[in-house]
């Protein structure tokens, strides 16, 4: 049991630094661009794509001994979109508002690379346990690079963190001249890049040989 | 790889396809059947809430059922200004019958480019007992990148302006965006967007505002407030809600 828990930590907490979905495989960045302008969104975006990356890696790898190699993409695909078409109606029950904000990218979830990644890289070889961990694992690692982003833009863009007024924006009557790029999708492809390079210079390894 | 060598017949392919298909709908269908009241109940609300909002109705502790009991939904055919009765009045759908050629009509002269119409509207009144006090109309009308939706509500006197709420829009935040920042729509209380003739008089001017017909624009948005000034040009002229406007009995709450 304890080589068991030990191997769950090590898939729940390396992609969160050492083998980040984001910053390293760079997968999954279109949603990171879409739905980082406020914290808000951002976490529920989290949220569901953890449960969908949790749940799709738990289901896969139980009936994986079962799925025909020739079907085993659309068999995958399948498994993923029921789960966000479930997410997204649950959304849409209890989380109207944030729900109404995100729009299509809840369901855009369908297309993220993380999820389909984790599926056919790790789901398919490594069992049940051990793959709804590596799921969370994953999850989180795209959680920790989506809040960065989502407060860097919330609060440099409309000068507030989960909609609380940090920095009063001049419009409404305070100091602060919003900057209106942070609003904006490009901003979040700057943010990230940034990111990248804090987190390789922290950890070189993660450097590709140049040619 | 395998460790169920028969896996990959033919057969099983196709069992494994159906029974996959087969759990995944029922799934699907199941959680989309059982969360489809909650889901209606949140649109409703929602409308609720944006209509309130318009008529500065809402405060932080307002229940939204309870504020929402003095106002009535009627329904208003724009091409004789006159109440009409609907069939299915939780069901209509204005924007479903703005693509039906049946229900709609086409625009002439099409100024909140938005191409058709549908020919009953829904409007909301603010009532103490017969009494119109306040009219709350919907309008829409494209704006730079996306169609911007809201609600516009009215004094009695059919003129003066009580509020102004967007609850959809598309446009660049932190710019045209801004439709939504409520200090911005504070400005538009007590403004008139009709003179005394029922004809459209609102302008929104980029100099501080000098009279009543006038709002301060957006800066750096001026696609939008172009957008907002034809919506509502349009909507408020005789084209869209004029003849109701004028027909409408506010002491009797008829039209």
């Amino acid at each position: 049991m304890a080589i068991e828990a030990k191997a769950i930590k090590q898939v729940l907490v390396k992609p969160i630094w050492d083998n980040n979905p984001i910053a390293l495989q760079v997968l999954g960045v279109c949603s990171a661009l879409a739905v980082t302008s406020k914290l808000e969104t951002a976490l529920v975006m989290c949220l569901a794509l953890t449960a969908v990356t949790a749940c799709s890696n738990l289901v896969i790898s139980t009936i994986r001994n079962q799925i025909p190699s020739s079907i085993r993409i659309i068999v995958q695909m399948t498994i993923i979109a029921s789960l966000v078409i479930v997410v997204d109606q649950l959304l849409k029950a209890y989380a109207f508002e944030t729900a109404k904000q995100m729009s299509v990218f809840v369901g855009l979830i369908i297309t993220n690379c993380i999820v389909m990644g984790r599926a056919e890289a790790y789901a398919m070889k490594n069992g049940p346990i051990m793959s709804f961990f590596d799921g969370v694992g994953n999850g989180l690692g795209y959680s920790v690079i989506l809040i960065a982003v989502a407060v860097i833009r919330e609060l440099f863009g409309s000068g507030s963190v989960l909609g609380y007024t940090l920095l009063t924006p001049i419009k409404d009557g305070g100091w602060y001249q919003t900057n209106g790029l942070f609003l904006l999708p490009p901003s979040a492809f700057f943010i990230i890049g940034f990111l990248i390079w804090a987190i390789r210079a922290w950890k070189p390894e993660q450097v590709e040989e140049s040619n | 790889m395998s460790a169920n060598p028969n896996k990959e017949s033919f057969v099983r392919t196709i069992i494994v396809a159906v029974a996959l298909c087969l759990v995944c709908s029922v799934l699907v269908s199941s959680i989309a059947v059982m969360l489809k009241d909650q889901q209606i109940n949140n649109a409703l609300l929602d409308k609720k809430k944006n209509v309130l909002v318009a008529a500065n109705l809402l405060n932080e502790n307002t229940d939204i059922e309870s504020a929402f009991a003095n106002i009535e939904q009627k329904f208003v055919d724009l091409s004789t200004g006159q109440f009409v009765e609907m069939a299915k009045p939780q069901s209509y759908d204005q924007r479903q019958a703005a693509k039906d050629p049946e229900m709609s009509v086409a625009i002439e002269n099409d100024l909140a480019r938005i191409g058709r119409r549908s020919k009953v509207v829904a409007v909301y009144l603010v009532k103490e007992k017969s009494r119109v006090e306040k009219i709350i109309l919907p309008v829409h009308g494209k704006g730079l990148y996306s169609t911007l939706y809201g609600f516009i509500a009215l004094e009695s006197d059919k003129q003066t302006i009580v509020g102004l709420k967007f609850y959809e829009q598309g446009e660049t935040p932190g710019l045209g965006g801004e439709v939504e920042n409520r200090n911005w729509l504070a400005l538009w209380n007590g403004k008139k967007a009709l003179n005394d003739r029922g004809e459209p008089a609102l302008k929104l001017v980029k100099s501080i505002p000098q009279n009543d017909y006038e709002v301060d624009a957006l800066s750096g948005a001026s696609m939008t407030t172009r957008g907002i000034q034809n919506m509502l040009d349009y909507w408020l002229s005789d084209q869209a809600f004029g003849k109701f406007l004028s027909k409408l009995d506010v002491k009797k709450g008829e039209a």
